[in-house]
């Protein structure tokens, strides 16, 4: 079994299926562990997306992460903190109302509150840049760092094989069954591959023939130095994110125009207009310094959700790919569930409305909270 | 006990732990153990490290490299950077 991408999907699958007995796993990293959008994210953990699909999929996924600690046997820094949405007019108003109902109707306890409870949870907020605001307590957020080396931990116990700094240069495929992958330090014979490669997922994709309709973009993301926390959940005004990290230190972006595979090269512009906006909203922070920034790919699918499951086309070839910024935060429930796929044949939670084919059969689902 | 990386008080002794229980290259090093990441930006403890790395894996400084340089080259405030205001995102 062979698993391509040590992000946090690939190293979460790898980890589920030691967990459930299977044996000679490998992990395949071009890189090093996280290398990828895990180790460049925004930290976020959220259920409040505006879709079935989505929701459940978060639900189930934060059940994980409030015992991932104990699950792993270590610490992965997560914290329910909420996300407080920052709504800016009476038309927003009415949206995030519908998203509210939609999120409640599947057991999210997300809801409208004013600015004067908003400023209770988050103090300094400008109160003049928003007229209400949608929260959900159980949202949050941890550490991608820590959750990489928890899931890398905890796979090793079970003899997961990690092999990083190792590219994959093709895949043998004969009489339409996966035969074996060759990587860049030797061939691994295998009829079953989980695609998890994240920004490279449309490149292993290529190797076997598959078309996977997904767009690396790149996205920008800044951290300050560290300071006591009380920006406590995920603050969002429309495209602009940020939170505190479990070291102190804000953490945030905010979406720029980008024409896809740009080269991850950071962008000065970005942090004109993210600090612009960031000071508008929390005017305290003006003096707080920026110690550096980064870019990170959202590999993004046309309808922004993920493409997850054996493929119809190739008998063996799965994928967990296509996240669409929300790689990160489904983590945990994604592992468990492409695990149970290829032992069991069926996921706990049902997850074919996710498949690759959903594209060719206009099938797509489309989520409109999507920021950063 | 002796102090390698001043801003996120990272010891010797965590560092060879760290190489030791599995983290052996630089990036995993860095992101096991935060250092590099305070306001001196790496300056004073990642050329000691790059350097504890290579003695431990029995290799050189190149071949153990440097983890990527992220901007700015020095810790810049938020306000002076919000030049950006008449850019305001609009969705």
């Amino acid at each position: 079994m062979v698993i391509i991408g040590g992000g946090i999907s690939g190293l979460s699958i790898a980890y589920n299926l030691a967990k459930l007995g299977l044996d000679d796993i490998v992990v395949v990293e071009k890189k090093y562990l996280g290398g990828g959008s895990t180790g460049k994210c925004g930290t976020g953990i959220r259920q409040q997306f505006t879709t079935k699909e989505h929701i459940m999929l978060m639900k189930e996924s934060v059940k994980l992460w409030e015992k991932l600690d104990e699950e792993l046997g270590h610490d992965v820094g997560y914290r329910q903190t909420g996300y407080l949405w920052l709504i800016r007019d009476e038309e927003e108003l009415s949206v995030f109302k519908e998203n509210v109902n939609i999120q409640n109707k599947y057991g999210v306890p997300s809801r409208i509150i004013s600015v004067e409870d908003a400023l209770e949870i988050v103090p300094y907020l400008n109160p003049e840049v928003f007229i209400a605001a949608a929260f959900c307590h159980k949202d949050g957020k941890a550490s991608p760092f820590k959750t990489v080396n928890a899931y890398y931990e905890a796979g090793r116990r079970l003899r997961v094989e990690y092999y990083t700094y190792t590219e994959v240069k093709g895949i043998v495929v004969e009489n339409g069954r996966i035969h074996k992958v060759i990587t860049s330090k030797g061939d691994i014979e295998t009829n079953k591959v989980v695609n998890a490669a994240g920004a490279g997922a449309r490149k292993i994709g290529e190797m076997v023939g598959i078309d996977m309709p997904v767009e690396n973009y790149r996205h920008h993301i800044m951290v300050t130095e560290p300071f006591q926390e009380f920006v406590k959940p995920m603050v969002i005004r429309g495209k602009l994110y940020f939170t505190q990290t479990e070291r102190g230190g804000i953490i945030g972006g905010i979406d720029m125009p980008e024409k896809p595979d740009q080269p991850l090269r950071a962008r000065l512009d970005f942090l004109e207009v993210f600090a612009a906006n960031l000071v508008k909203v929390m005017p305290i922070l003006k003096n707080v310094n920026i110690l550096r920034q980064w870019a990170g790919y959202y590999v993004m699918t046309k309808d922004n959700h993920p493409i997850l499951g054996e493929t119809e086309k190739l008998e063996g070839f799965y994928i967990a790919a296509g996240f669409s910024g929300h790689g990160f935060m489904m983590g945990p429930i994604v592992g468990k569930l492409i695990a149970e796929l290829i032992v069991y044949g069926k996921p706990s939670v049902p997850i074919d409305a996710l498949k690759l084919e959903r594209f060719e059969r206009g099938e797509l689902i489309y989520e409109r909270a999507v920021i950063g | 006990m002796k102090i390698v990386c001043r801003c996120e008080d990272i010891t010797y002794e965590e560092i060879l732990e760290a190489i030791r229980s599995g983290y052996t290259d630089i990036e995993s090093l860095k992101r096991k153990l935060n250092f590099g990441m305070g306001p001196c930006r790496g300056r004073i403890c990642i050329p000691i490290i790059v350097k504890i790395l290579a003695r431990e894996l029995g290799k050189n400084v190149e071949e153990v490299g440097y983890p990527s340089e992220r901007p700015p080259i020095i810790p810049l405030p938020l306000g002076i950077l919000a030049t950006g205001e008449n850019r305001e995102e609009k969705s």
